[in-house]
């Protein structure tokens, strides 16, 4: 009898596991209330904490927007800090429902990992940040140095083909966070710190003394960092992926968080009427969100070129010029497929 | 009811299982036993099942596809061409080394303290306890940070080392330096080489093997030299003068072959960024080292003080009668007895330093949970096989260990006639 129950309990038990999979991720974020979203441990200007515990940065508003997008409040996020050891794991195990993470899109993760890539929000590479008393003004003079990495990343690989194909030697130190690496590379334990060029910029920044660190000319890799999300449920990929690109194409139209509410009330542009959902054409119900989903995802931090200069731009301390990451129309490669 | 039970005869109903005591552990033990397979068959199939979702297998290919990263501290020939199974190797060898050396410097450090904190002397036991419950009683990661960031704040960059007047200088005659990355050493070279052997991952000096046979050769001769000495005590009574030859059956036949090898030292020089030649020990491995034996031996000097305060007061009382000095009577009478009562747990010591060293990713010495549980498995994202493959790596080095020591255990236990 008692085996009896047990079988029956262990069948229900799978029913449920089963039913709960079969859920879109999208109903399963709806049903939550909130939007899971994998972020850094901290990255100024990226994804950290400000004073008051609030996440903010460029990472973030995609968070954001997305939340706003399909919960209709930006507020309903999340935020998960993962490491560069965690955040596949976190995503893949469904503890967070989409990462943004400065993850570089690559062919393995891509397709052995079984992610999707939602696009790319900031074209980055990898470079070298040293101390300006080493007197090095070149990658190619690492030959020797001892280069802290945080481990996990693309920038591992990168770091050993790039010494590799110049015949150097170094010496890796494999550190976990951008926090610990900053300390190691401030107290001097390696000579070189390694990462996106844009880390090294935001790390660079909350240093007492900016000027004494250079980053070094030589960008060794293309890193395109995006938000992605696990493979098999494409309408959710599609929501992140529009969600971005309509944040771009924002930027290219012109739409900004103070004149969204004016423009929606309709303009002649059918384009931006559909995106802000002012025509009779419902893009978002394609997906299964409303008509104003666009418009909820650009007010939530305005667009694309708003939060490049509200979280890294060059007003910052991070000050990063847009270079690869302006508009298509301003020589960059930022990019929105039609809103048709 | 037994009565009852005697007149129906051998027949037999179910609700016997659970109201008569012949059969009712039985009853229980089976129907745990079942709880227990149908608990472990669902966790295999829902883990499977989940796997299959998403689309993953279970597959070992990836150990013998290109690692592609790079290991600072490799015993055996590693570079990041080499599969993902040699960062396997390196990593677990990193581990065995590691606990190896925080296994020996913590019994060490815990037998003494064991021992001082059952001094009479005031200020030395306190001491001793104050060690122990602070050690004991503040987590183990914790002193591994801590130490790290202390290496590392407070020794100077190889670039202090530098320039006409440095603000930091080398020690014993320029031959050791300690940095904030590390401490580098004096390694003894030979400049007639005798060639390398290649076996398979390691490339070994014949020099060394050669001295390693000399050793070993050596410890021989002086164990039969001290057999003999023995036998002639035990039957002259009078113990032969073998100090002198002790020394030269040690230590002559080494300083012959180093000499005749070209033995010198090599010393770390600052050349480039860092100082090279000689030995480099990592801050890393420093940390998790000191942290480890302290750690650890905090534990055993309690458990040693367990062991000595298990031996009956008499022992030593009848020790003294016989005149021995307070010192030999604990290394001759106390600690043998006493070894018996703390062997046991001591084993279960040197597996937690063993499991402990899967901290070391804390501070970046590579490991393997660094190796194979970090950047292969990120690299590869085969979670489940990497995560598998380090427990069954932890578990089989566990077993070998305490397995070992039990075989140690059982050869000093008490023959009782």
């Amino acid at each position: 009898m008692k085996k009896t129950v047990f079988v029956g309990a262990l069948t229900a038990a799978a029913t449920l596991v089963a039913g709960a999979a079969s859920a879109t991720v999208l109903e399963e974020v709806q049903a939550r209330g909130v939007l899971n979203c994998g972020v850094s441990t901290g990255v100024n200007g990226f994804s950290a904490p400000d004073s008051a515990g609030e996440w903010q940065g460029f990472d973030v508003a995609i968070c954001r927007a997305v939340a706003a997008a399909v919960l209709k409040d930006p507020k309903k996020v999340k935020f998960v800090s993962t490491t560069g050891q965690t955040r596949f794991t976190a995503l893949a195990s469904g503890e967070i429902d989409l990462l943004a993470r400065n993850s570089t899109w690559t062919f393995s993760r891509d397709v052995d990992l079984k992610f999707t890539f939602a696009g790319i929000n900031y074209y980055d590479g990898q470079g070298f940040m040293i101390k300006k008393s080493m007197g090095v003004s070149s990658a190619k003079e690492l030959d020797g140095a001892t280069v802290c990495i945080q481990t996990g990343t693309t920038t591992e690989l990168n770091l050993a083909d790039y010494f590799k194909t110049n015949n150097m030697k170094y010496e890796p130190v494999p550190i976990e966070t951008n926090a610990e690496a900053q300390q190691q590379y401030l107290a001097g334990a390696c000579d070189a710190y390694t990462t996106d060029a844009s880390g090294l910029a935001a790390t660079r920044a909350t240093f007492a003394d900016p000027e004494n660190h250079i980053i070094l000319p030589e960008i060794i890799s293309k890193e395109p960092l995006g938000p992605l999300v696990a493979q098999g449920d494409d309408q959710w990929a599609d929501i992140v992926r529009w969600t971005l690109n309509a944040l771009v194409a924002a930027e290219e139209f012109g739409i900004t968080s103070a004149n969204i509410d004016e423009l929606s009330k309709g303009t002649t542009n059918p384009e931006i009427n559909r995106m802000l959902g002012s025509s009779e054409e419902d893009l978002g119900g394609m997906f299964g969100l409303d008509k104003e989903w666009s418009k909820r995802a650009i007010a939530a931090g305005g667009n694309y070129g708003e939060i490049f200069a509200a979280n890294i731009g060059e007003s910052t301390p991070i000050g990063l010029a847009r270079g690869l990451n302006a508009l298509w129309t301003q020589g960059g490669l930022q990019y929105s497929p039609p809103f048709r | 009811m037994a009565m009852m039970s005697e007149t129906q005869g051998s027949s037999f109903r179910l609700s016997m299982l659970i109201y008569d005591t012949r059969y009712r552990s039985i009853t229980i033990q089976i129907i745990f036993l079942f709880l227990m397979m149908a608990g472990a068959a669902w966790l295999i199939d829902n883990t499977l099942a989940n796997l299959a979702e998403k689309g993953k297998d279970i597959d070992f290919s990836f150990l013998w596809a290109r690692a592609g990263y790079d290991i600072n501290q490799r015993l055996v020939d590693y570079t990041n061409d080499s599969p993902h199974w040699v960062a396997w190797v390196v990593g677990l060898l990193n581990t065995l080394v590691l606990a190896a050396v925080a296994c020996i410097t913590a019994t060490v450090v815990g037998v003494m303290a064991g021992v001082l904190r059952l001094s009479n002397n005031w200020i030395i036991s306190k001491l001793m306890a104050a060690y122990v419950e602070m050690f004991r009683n503040i987590p183990l990661l914790l002193w591994i940070l801590v130490i790290y960031a202390v290496l590392t704040e407070i020794t100077p960059s190889p670039n202090q080392f530098r320039g006409d007047n440095p603000s930091a200088s080398m020690f014993m005659f320029d031959s050791m330096a300690i940095t904030n990355r590390g401490s580098y050493l004096p390694s003894i070279l030979f400049s007639r080489s005798l060639g390398d052997v290649n076996l398979g991952l390691l490339t070994v000096g014949v020099n060394s093997l050669v001295l390693i046979a000399i050793i070993i050769a050596s410890v021989f001769g002086y164990r039969a030299l001290q057999h003999s000495a023995a036998a002639t005590q035990e039957s002259t009574g009078d113990r032969p003068v073998t100090w002198w030859k002790s020394l030269l059956i040690l230590f002559g036949p080494l300083i012959l072959a180093m000499i005749a090898m070209g033995a010198h030292l090599e010393l770390p020089v600052l050349k480039g960024f860092n100082f090279s030649g000689g030995l480099f020990v990592r801050n890393s491995f420093i940390a998790m080292w000191l942290a480890l034996t302290l750690y650890t031996g905090a534990f055993i000097a309690e458990i040693v003080r367990a062991g000595i305060l298990a031996i009956s007061k008499g022992q030593s009382e009848a020790a003294f009668a016989l005149g021995l000095r307070p010192g030999r009577t604990m290394s001759l009478v106390i600690l043998p007895q006493a070894l018996r009562v703390i062997m046991p747990p001591l084993i279960s010591q040197y597996l937690n330093i063993t499991k402990n060293t899967s901290l070391a990713l804390a501070v970046g010495y590579m490991d393997l949970r660094a190796t194979l549980g970090g950047i292969t498995l990120n690299q590869t994202g085969r979670e489940l096989e990497c995560m598998m493959l380090m427990m069954l790596t932890y578990l089989v080095i566990s077993l070998i260990i305490s397995g070992s020591m039990n075989v140690y255990n059982n050869s000093i236990m008490l023959r009782e006639r």
